[in-house]
């Protein structure tokens, strides 16, 4: 009896994804339970530091090679797809790990692969081996439909003035990754030392991925190219969110599951009462949705195949899927769920970030009116 | 034999090659089609299939399309819950007997399970078989029996001791909807036709061949038929869909459209495209031999987009939506969804939160078996089903 062979647009998860996923998980749940999380994110806000845990984001790079495996092999990567990518970033979501993976790994890797100058295939190379960190001086609120014009302007001096609002990953980043309108020749990608910004990070809602304001003014910068991989950067990282918020809900119906067998009241325990029971049935649903959704959007990306629809739909699901296991992990964990000690906040405010970042679910619905052929009103 | 794609697809094509339908007389192709093992490939050989992988039945309906059908429209409880009944718990005897005619449309099924007492609560049903030597003899009353009128054969499920818990005192039957006694009413629907019927059993004769499984292992065997039945209702791939025929509409009348009717439409184009790929994954999962829990969400999923759609719809239609196409009472053998009027479709996807199994049986079960919740108390559990409050 032959085997299906498994095809680069299975729904399923390959051998391959499944040993890549318990090499993270066994990473994570060694050194970022959430319980940790929740302690690293207090001691840095103590100490005034950002609450990235860049030991984890480093052997995360170093032992499992994550950080290079959207990088070809010829340029030191892994030459993997969004596919084995959209599983680091599960199980990075199940753990609300503070590491800069989809800032580095994804955003300002996937717009330097599109740069294709000499200086980004040299830097994606010392990305490749953990070396360097990135983060691309976008807003993580730009939706891939209408990507922000540049905020960072070239001076007659070659320096860069500008400031951009917004963005993930720039405090634990040694290169930012920056779009710069370029009169007459309209975009280009620039690499600029994070030591020449000014990065200054916001109380933000979500405490495990702060955001912050980068403001150059005269910042010496090199040209490393196109910035035509802008706007594919921000479609593939709105495609692989969608694991990541998978990951998020994944962990609130199991945590929540697991609450509601042990919590008692009237005698019994309140995961036997219907009301509870149908609530997370109906929940159990819609992330097995999410999973095919996000599995969808990975696989056509992966494969390189138009992915715009297979994204929008992802998102439009998985954005809201992931709030509501949040809500409802709060909600059924009762008074211990609004408490800061229970980690549900931080998974809540995650799911709350991650459903604006990338194109909110109405943006991605909006954008399936037009690719769906189905468009609105005529007035 | 291990049967891979290839072989399968060569063994179709060979039938194929040796048996023209155009030469043939309709029942003898699909006789001759059972007997090479070509009917449902994972059923064993002998029995219409070649002992193969589920999944390898679509290669053997690529190959017969266009080749007369077993209208299966007609024919789908036999198919969907009896035949994988009596191929788990029949006899030898009553494999040979049942299977090829079910297969080949020749005899019709349906399901006598519902009685006016017992519905999601099936196990509490009253409908009592006795035995009296060979034979048991049956009276109570079925509802919800779709095709009862133009059955062969059902499949029934009795109480035969009422002095135990009533999960104990339970037995499945082939009953002979042509045995004296049997009398079929049609139960006019919201929708104004009668796809189902009461059924009424009175003094039935059935003989003792015709139970399938153990005396008192009737619920056991019920549940085989039960998970059949929620697999085929939820997972069936049908090219046409109602959110294709609302994007039709959508698309064709600019003058209905508003803002809020919008942002709806998208919404659940959406949950349609999710639900596919669900159902995709799930077909995936179980070509690959690891069926997964999905499968108990999938009738739920459909049952609430079907709902929400039909719904969207009549409203979309405005005027149109005031109208309904046809109130006449007649018996309809099959569901002609999409080819109903709007007003139809809307009141027919009402039953599919409550067939086989209503919205909130599915979410007790995804509860309890997916992820483990415990049941409610059960007050019924160790009480002789005769001594049940009711």
């Amino acid at each position: 009896m032959s085997q299906e062979a498994q095809s680069p647009m299975t729904l399923l998860y390959t051998e391959v994804e499944e040993e890549l996923r318990a090499a993270v998980r066994g990473l994570l749940s060694g050194r970022s339970s959430p319980s940790e999380v929740l302690a690293h994110v207090e001691s840095a806000a103590s100490d005034g530091a950002v609450p990235y845990d860049l030991e984890v984001w480093k052997a995360l790079g170093r032992d499992i090679g994550a950080a290079g495996l959207l990088i070809p092999e010829d340029l030191g990567g892994a030459g993997a797809t969004a596919r084995e990518a959209a599983v680091v970033l599960e199980e990075l979501g199940r753990a609300v790990a503070p590491v800069p993976y989809l800032s580095s790994a994804v955003l300002a890797t996937r717009a330097l692969l599109g740069a294709e100058d000499e200086a980004a295939r040299d830097l994606l190379g010392r990305l490749a081996s953990g070396e360097v960190t990135a983060a691309l001086a976008v807003s993580f609120a730009a939706s891939p439909y209408t990507p922000p014009l540049s905020a960072v302007t070239l001076g007659a001096d070659g320096a860069l003035t500008g400031r951009v609002t917004g963005v993930i990953g720039a405090e634990v980043a040694d290169v930012l990754i920056v779009p710069v309108a370029v009169e007459g020749s309209g975009s280009a990608l620039y690499a600029v030392d994070a030591s020449e910004a000014r990065i200054k990070t916001v109380a933000s809602l979500d405490l495990t991925r702060p955001i912050a304001t980068v403001s150059f003014s005269g910042a010496q910068g090199r040209p490393v190219g196109s910035a035509a991989g802008v706007g594919d950067a921000l479609l593939l990282a709105a495609g692989l969110l969608a694991s990541e918020q998978l990951g998020v809900a994944e962990w609130c119906l199991t945590t929540t599951v697991a609450y509601v067998k042990e919590r008692k009241q009237f005698a019994r325990p309140v995961g036997s009462f219907q009301a509870i029971k149908h609530r997370l049935a109906d929940l159990w649903l819609e992330i097995v949705g999410a999973r095919a959704a996000a599995r969808n959007a990975a696989a056509l990306l992966g494969a390189g195949e138009d992915a715009h629809v297979a994204v929008a739909v992802a998102q439009a699901h998985c954005g809201v899927a992931a709030v509501h296991a949040a809500e409802e992990c709060v909600q059924l964990h009762g008074g211990i769920g609004m408490t800061w000690e229970h980690p549900a906040h931080l998974y809540l405010k995650r799911a709350k970030a991650d459903e604006i970042a990338l194109g909110t679910p109405g943006d991605h619905r909006e954008a399936l009116a037009l690719m769906a052929d189905l468009p609105g009103p005529v007035n | 034999m291990g049967w891979d794609e290839a072989a399968v697809d060569e063994r179709a094509q060979a039938f194929l090659a040796e048996h023209d339908p155009a030469k043939m007389e309709r029942l003898d192709f699909l006789r001759a089609r059972f007997d090479a093992g070509l009917a449902w490939v994972h059923f064993p050989e002998g029995l219409g299939g070649l002992g193969a992988a589920r999944g390898l039945q679509a290669v053997v309906e690529r190959r017969f399309r266009g080749t007369p059908d077993n209208n299966p429209g007609l024919i789908t409880i036999g198919l969907g819950m009896a035949a994988p009944t009596i191929l788990a718990f029949g006899t030898d005897e009553q494999r040979q007997r049942f299977l090829r005619p079910l297969w080949t449309g020749e005899e019709v099924w349906c399901q006598l399970f519902s009685e006016p007492g017992a519905g999601s609560d099936l196990a509490t049903l009253a409908t009592r078989a006795v035995r009296e030597g060979d034979e048991w003899v049956v009276d109570g009353q079925k509802v919800w029996t779709s095709g009862a009128h133009h059955s062969r054969w059902a499949i029934l499920v009795a109480r035969t001791d009422p002095d135990v818990p009533k999960h104990r005192g339970l037995s499945y039957f082939v009953c002979d909807m042509e045995a004296p006694g049997v009398e079929v009413r049609p139960l006019r629907q919201i929708t104004g036709e009668a796809e189902f019927n009461e059924v009424f059993l009175t003094g039935v004769r059935l003989p003792d061949s015709l139970r399938l499984g153990e005396v008192g292992d009737g619920w056991r065997v019920a549940q085989t038929t039960l998970m059949n039945e929620r697999v085929a209702i939820g997972g069936t791939p049908t090219r046409r869909t109602m959110i294709g025929l609302l994007s039709e509409t959508w698309r064709e009348r600019p003058e209905l459209r508003t803002h809020a009717l919008h942002q709806r439409l998208l919404k659940l184009w959406v949950d349609a495209e999710v639900m596919r790929l669900t159902a995709t994954r799930l077909r995936e999962q179980l070509a690959a031999g690891h069926p997964g829990p999905e499968g108990s969400g999938m009738k739920l999923a459909f049952a609430r987009l079907n709902q929400e759609l039909t719904g969207l719809e009549v409203e979309l239609l405005r005027e149109d939506g005031l109208a309904y196409d046809d109130w006449a009472f007649r018996r309809s053998d099959s569901v002609d969804f999409l080819g109903r009027g709007s007003g139809y479709r809307y009141l027919r996807a009402k039953g599919n939160s409550i067939e086989g199994g209503t919205s909130e049986i599915l979410r007790n079960i995804i509860a309890e078996r997916v992820l483990g919740l415990p049941s409610e108390p059960r007050v019924d559990k160790d009480v002789a089903w005769k001594d049940l409050p009711r």
